[in-house]
């Protein structure tokens, strides 16, 4: 499966231009997708069909929204295929739950250290932390951290 | 969430506090007389929030929690992070170093897989094989310590390059070493591997086959075993591995008597590179001239490395300053535990233990 025609498969779900290569010696991947939660689902399928699997799903805070991360890899060659998601404040993600089975774990950790809302999951409880907890860790707003920017200050372009 | 119990289905724990959970967890069972109807495994009794320390921790700082996640193969996780941050700042590293870093990496997974191969046999009822583990391991944490000062959480790797050379006196144990270990596996198969009771408990039991694995995203030994040849060494080759002669170990069947026999052919796959690094070991500095406050500049990067476990993978986004932006560390056990959701309903409780003991998790890197 060469990344080009990953790429072209990709493009025919999200927006074209939305499909990236990138320079895998200096970012450790090849293909950067930007997407929006009505088609996350549908990124997941063309994944699955190419034979990905789901190595992790993380997030991070930024001052304009959180962004869920999605990265995607195969057994074969490698593909590594970053995904990625912006919200806005409060707003549910569809899981992919019923695709990748992996997501399972993976969405419940993102709820628990985020407060991400994972729409269809069908158990998302805290799995890190202790159910009574009252607060999820990895906000910019918990505990000591170093700065809290946005997502064009990091990657150079707004990512709406 | 529990139901009302009929006559046959009852709940277990099993831990959080149980010699074969291997760490802290617990799985929560669902039993039909000796059947698993259900299995949730519930973890997070170890969570220290280590990617959470990551931004408020220079750079720097990190590393001795890098080793702290996995504490079998801290090393593995030490050089993955290094190699990470060094990648994103653009740090070159001496060659020399690149060959110690690889020497060291392969002598930790070697020494975790050999505490795995005792304990899961003392999971499945036999002490003596532990014994003779631990008897081997020990020569490797007394190798390990004379240049990284430490026995199990090693914090060796610098920014280009490794804290300390090593001299005459680490070669010369290290291949009296592997000499002993070769020596070793002919007691370890007529011991274990040909021992009719551990055949009886592994063979066929466990099965997690290629598609199983890809759905759950497993790695390592265990989609080895499924007969894939996923290594990250070998698939996205990083430090000095290309130049090193060795296979992929594979099984066909995918059940805990090929995840062993894997785990043990390993070894001597890593016996084999450390032996062409120990005689090609080049000359030079070990450290290179690292600059003293490394801010590596904005934007993110991944980083893959083969911990013993399986893929595991560094993901750092940078806003140019000297601390992480967001620090993911994707760990292999997290994925491995999670498919004990699919593999053990249907199967005894006895094989509960064999299942999980040839999974081979580290609770504390899932917790991180």
């Amino acid at each position: 499966m060469s990344s080009d025609a990953l790429r072209e498969k990709l493009g025919r779900v999200v927006d074209e231009a939305a499909v990236s290569p990138r320079d895998y010696g200096r970012r450790g991947y090849l293909l950067e997708v930007r997407t929006t939660a009505a088609q996350i689902v549908s990124v997941a399928e063309v994944a699955r069909k190419e034979d990905l699997f789901l190595e992790f799903v993380t997030a991070a805070d930024f001052t304009d929204g959180l962004q869920v991360i999605y990265n995607f890899n195969s057994f074969g060659k490698m593909s590594r295929l970053v995904v990625r998601l912006q919200l806005s404040k409060g707003q549910a993600v569809p899981s992919i739950s019923s695709i990748y089975n992996a997501a399972l774990w993976h969405e419940r950790e993102v709820f628990d250290l985020f407060g991400i809302e994972f729409e269809g999951h069908p158990d998302l409880r805290r799995l890190l932390l202790p159910e009574d907890a009252d607060f999820h860790p990895l906000l910019k707003e918990f505990g000591k951290v170093h700065s809290y920017k946005s997502t064009e200050e990091i990657y150079g372009y707004p990512d709406a | 969430m529990l139901e009302p119990i009929t006559e046959q289905t009852f709940y277990l724990n099993l831990g959080p506090q149980h010699p074969s959970t291997h760490g802290v967890l617990r799985l929560f069972l669902k039993l039909d007389g000796e059947y698993i109807v259900e299995a949730d495994p519930i973890v997070g009794y170890g969570h220290r929030g280590h990617e959470k320390m990551a931004e408020s921790h220079l750079y720097e700082q990190f590393f001795p929690n890098s080793s702290r996640m996995d504490y079998l193969s801290g090393l593995l996780f030490n050089h993955a992070y290094v190699a990470a941050v060094e990648k994103m700042a653009g740090i070159a590293v001496p060659y020399r170093a690149e060959y110690i870093r690889v020497i060291c990496a392969e002598l930790n997974r070697i020494s975790s897989h050999l505490l795995w191969f005792g304990t899961y046999i003392m999971d499945l009822g036999a002490f003596t094989p532990f014994l003779y583990a631990f008897d081997d391991r020990e020569i490797i944490l007394d190798i390990l310590d004379r240049v990284t000062g430490s026995r199990l959480t090693y914090s060796y790797c610098r920014l280009g390059g490794v804290a300390k050379d090593i001299d005459e006196e680490f070669i010369s144990s290290t291949r009296k070493f592997i000499k002993r270990l070769r020596s070793r596996w002919h007691d370890y198969h007529n011991l274990v591997t040909k021992n009719v009771i551990f055949i009886h408990r592994t063979k066929d039991v466990g099965i997690i086959d290629r598609d199983l694995a890809l759905r759950f995203g497993c790695t390592g030994p265990i989609l080895r075993a499924a007969g894939v040849p996923y290594d990250i060494r070998k698939a996205e080759p990083y430090s000095v591995y290309p130049e090193f002669d060795f296979d992929i170990p594979t099984g066909s069947n995918g059940d805990a008597f090929d995840r062993y026999m894997v785990r043990l052919q390993e070894m001597e796959q890593s016996l084999r590179i450390i032996e062409q690094a120990l005689d090609r070991l080049p000359p030079g500095p070990h450290k290179g001239l690292a600059p003293v406050r490394v801010s590596p500049p904005k934007g993110d990067c991944y980083f893959a490395a083969e911990s013993a476990r399986g893929a595991l993978g560094y993901y750092i986004i940078s806003d140019g300053s000297r601390y992480p932006y967001r620090l993911k560390v994707r760990v292999p056990s997290f994925s491995n535990l999670q498919v004990l959701t699919d593999v053990l309903p249907g199967t005894l409780v006895a094989d509960t233990i064999s299942i999980l003991g040839s999974i081979d998790i580290v609770v504390p890197e899932v917790d991180r």
